[in-house]
């Protein structure tokens, strides 16, 4: 697998859960700064990307510049700054920031051509396009449920990638593999644990164990990335709720 | 590279990671049945005792939250109240994720809300109301405020069990009468010294309709007053639904009585307003709604009146037997 943007790396590690995305951004070190961002932009630029081809019906290469353009002005006019937790959640106020750059489309655009002020993110959009002609017709939707379930897919499948990394640096590849196999594949809940063991060479108990172990980690890493996504403990159970599908 | 998932494979993960880890538990899943404001609630088969139970979990476990201890309370509140009417915990403890947990019987039954097109008459859902009104009152007896009382809060099992569900937002109130007290009747002073207890202070916690508006306005030191206005607005959602005589005046005036803007004009304590409601039942004057003298002899009429028709009954016979008898 190759790293999809360039930034962070595979093998980044992740803040604890006491680390809060914004405070990073804010920080006077600019290491820490930049952990914060490659965080912020792993997580977001695909949504960010989606939202603008799909809400916005823009063409593949207008909404590739408005999404570099997006992220650069996050970081040149300090748009982390001004976001209020008290206000907003990051996710909506992100939303509404990709809002306005939209609606002053024609500068943004030009600035991204002339190609001279803008430092280039190497994000793969072939990648995010192939996504996009694998969503349902009536994908669209209203904006917020559009970016907030573009965000889910986001963290779901960052949460899955570091599981993988962590399960098969444990030497728990098999773990995973029955998580796979029965928590993510098309009918693979159909399979009962018995023939999922003689599919493995195990013991059914090994099935249940291994299983529950997986989504206990799943579990325990989707939470941690969403921490660190979340500006405040209130917007985190907030978003949480929101992700587990808990409706307060 | 984060791997591409479909909407489908999403909610797939977010069930599994929703789904309690019940390993080193004695307990095996079996399906979800409901997901409430603090958790979610599971039907599982307790395989030491070989019945299904329910399993009440709290869906975020973050260390921060304080929802782990108000899992916990409500826990430990609703096994304080040994009621018919509450239904009982068997057991609590922590999950190998470390979200605790509480099991409970397994109510096999509908929510008040679904079941109530099923009961057409006025006085079997008055009667349903009554059995409400006993768990409530048990509980303010012992201490402890629901705050979130509304239909959909409120089990009818098959053999016309009532119970009370869903104690995550109730309180315990400084007052508490203990067990040996109980529902003392009519003239029970309000309990309202309250105890926080995990729930932030002046927080707002209920259902917008079902709640009191000093509880709406999230004042700190709402009573079992509160629990009475709750009271009066599932009242009149029974009086309201599928009910197509108008509402007998004195029904109105207790529901009225018991949604009274101001909680100082409301009925003092839960029992005095399920004695007018049995009063009604029974036809007896009710004291929301006091009667004049017409209306007084036209309910004691009413109450009466098989005895009035069996005397009138008499008389006629007596008075035909006189005029025709030879002479």
């Amino acid at each position: 697998m190759t790293d999809d943007t360039g930034i962070g790396g595979v093998h980044q590690q992740f803040p604890s859960t006491h680390w809060s995305l914004i405070e990073g951004t804010r920080s006077p070190h600019a290491e820490e700064r930049r952990r914060a961002l490659d965080t912020l932009i792993t997580a977001y630029w695909k949504p960010v990307y989606k939202y603008i081809r799909l809400h916005w019906k823009k063409e593949n290469e207008p909404a590739k510049d408005l999404t570099q353009e997006f992220f650069a002005r996050l970081v040149e006019k300090g748009l982390l700054d001004r976001f209020d937790p008290e206000r907003a959640r990051l996710r909506t106020y992100l939303r509404l920031c990709v809002d306005g750059l939209v609606m002053n489309e024609d500068k943004a655009a030009q600035r991204v051509k002339r190609g001279g002020d803008v430092t280039l993110l190497p994000l793969d959009f072939e990648s995010a396009e192939g996504e996009l002609h694998q969503l349902p017709l009536a994908a669209a939707g209203n904006p917020e449920e559009l970016f907030s379930r573009e965000f889910a897919r986001s963290l779901f499948g960052l949460a899955l990638e570091r599981l993988r990394r962590e399960l098969e640096e444990k030497g728990k590849g098999l773990h995973f593999e029955l998580l796979e196999l029965y928590d993510i594949e098309e009918g693979g809940k159909q399979l009962t644990y018995d023939e999922v063991a003689r599919r493995y060479r195990i013991k059914p108990t090994d099935v249940t164990n291994y299983l529950a172990y997986a989504r206990r980690e799943f579990r325990r890493i989707l939470l941690d990335e969403l921490h660190g996504m979340t500006a405040t403990e209130d917007e985190f159970r907030r978003e949480a709720q929101t992700l587990l599908g808990v409706k307060l | 590279m984060s791997r591409w998932l479909s909407d489908s494979a999403v909610e797939r993960l977010r069930e599994a990671a929703d789904s309690p880890d019940l390993a080193g538990t004695r307990y095996r899943l079996i399906d979800k049945l409901g997901q409430g404001g603090m958790g979610g609630v599971f039907r599982v088969e307790d395989t030491a005792l070989e019945r299904q139970v329910a399993l009440k979990v709290i869906s975020v476990g973050d260390r921060e939250s304080d929802w782990p201890a108000r899992l916990l309370q409500e826990a430990r509140v609703i096994a304080k109240l040994e009621h018919p009417g509450i239904v009982p915990v068997h057991d609590t403890g922590v999950l190998a994720d470390g979200r605790p947990f509480y099991t409970m019987k397994l109510v096999q039954g509908k929510r008040l809300d679904e079941h109530v097109a099923t009961i057409p008459g006025l006085s079997d859902r008055l009667r349903i109301f009554l059995r409400i009104c006993d768990a409530v009152a048990f509980a303010h007896a012992h201490g402890v405020l629901h705050r979130d009382l509304k239909p959909g809060n409120v089990m009818v099992g098959p053999f016309g069990e009532v119970l009370v569900m869903d104690w995550g937002l109730s309180k315990l109130v400084g007052a508490s009468r203990g067990a040996a007290a109980g529902p003392s009747g009519k003239n029970e002073a309000p309990v309202t010294e309250v105890v926080e207890q995990g729930t932030a202070h002046g927080s707002v916690l209920g259902t917008p309709g079902y709640m009191a508006p000093e509880q709406t306005r999230g004042e700190p030191s709402v009573d079992q007053r509160a629990d009475i206005y709750s009271l009066g607005a599932v009242l009149q959602f029974l009086l309201a639904d599928a009910l197509s005589q108008p509402i007998p005046r004195a029904l109105a005036a207790i529901r009225r009585q018991a949604m009274a803007a101001d909680s100082a004009d409301r009925y003092s304590s839960v029992q005095e307003l399920a004695n007018d409601v049995a009063h009604f039942l029974d036809g007896l004057p009710v004291s929301a709604y006091p009667e004049g003298p017409l209306a007084r002899a036209w309910r004691w009429i009413v109450r009466n009146r098989a005895w009035i028709l069996l005397l009138l009954a008499y008389m006629v016979t007596r008075a035909l037997l006189i005029f025709f008898r030879p002479r």
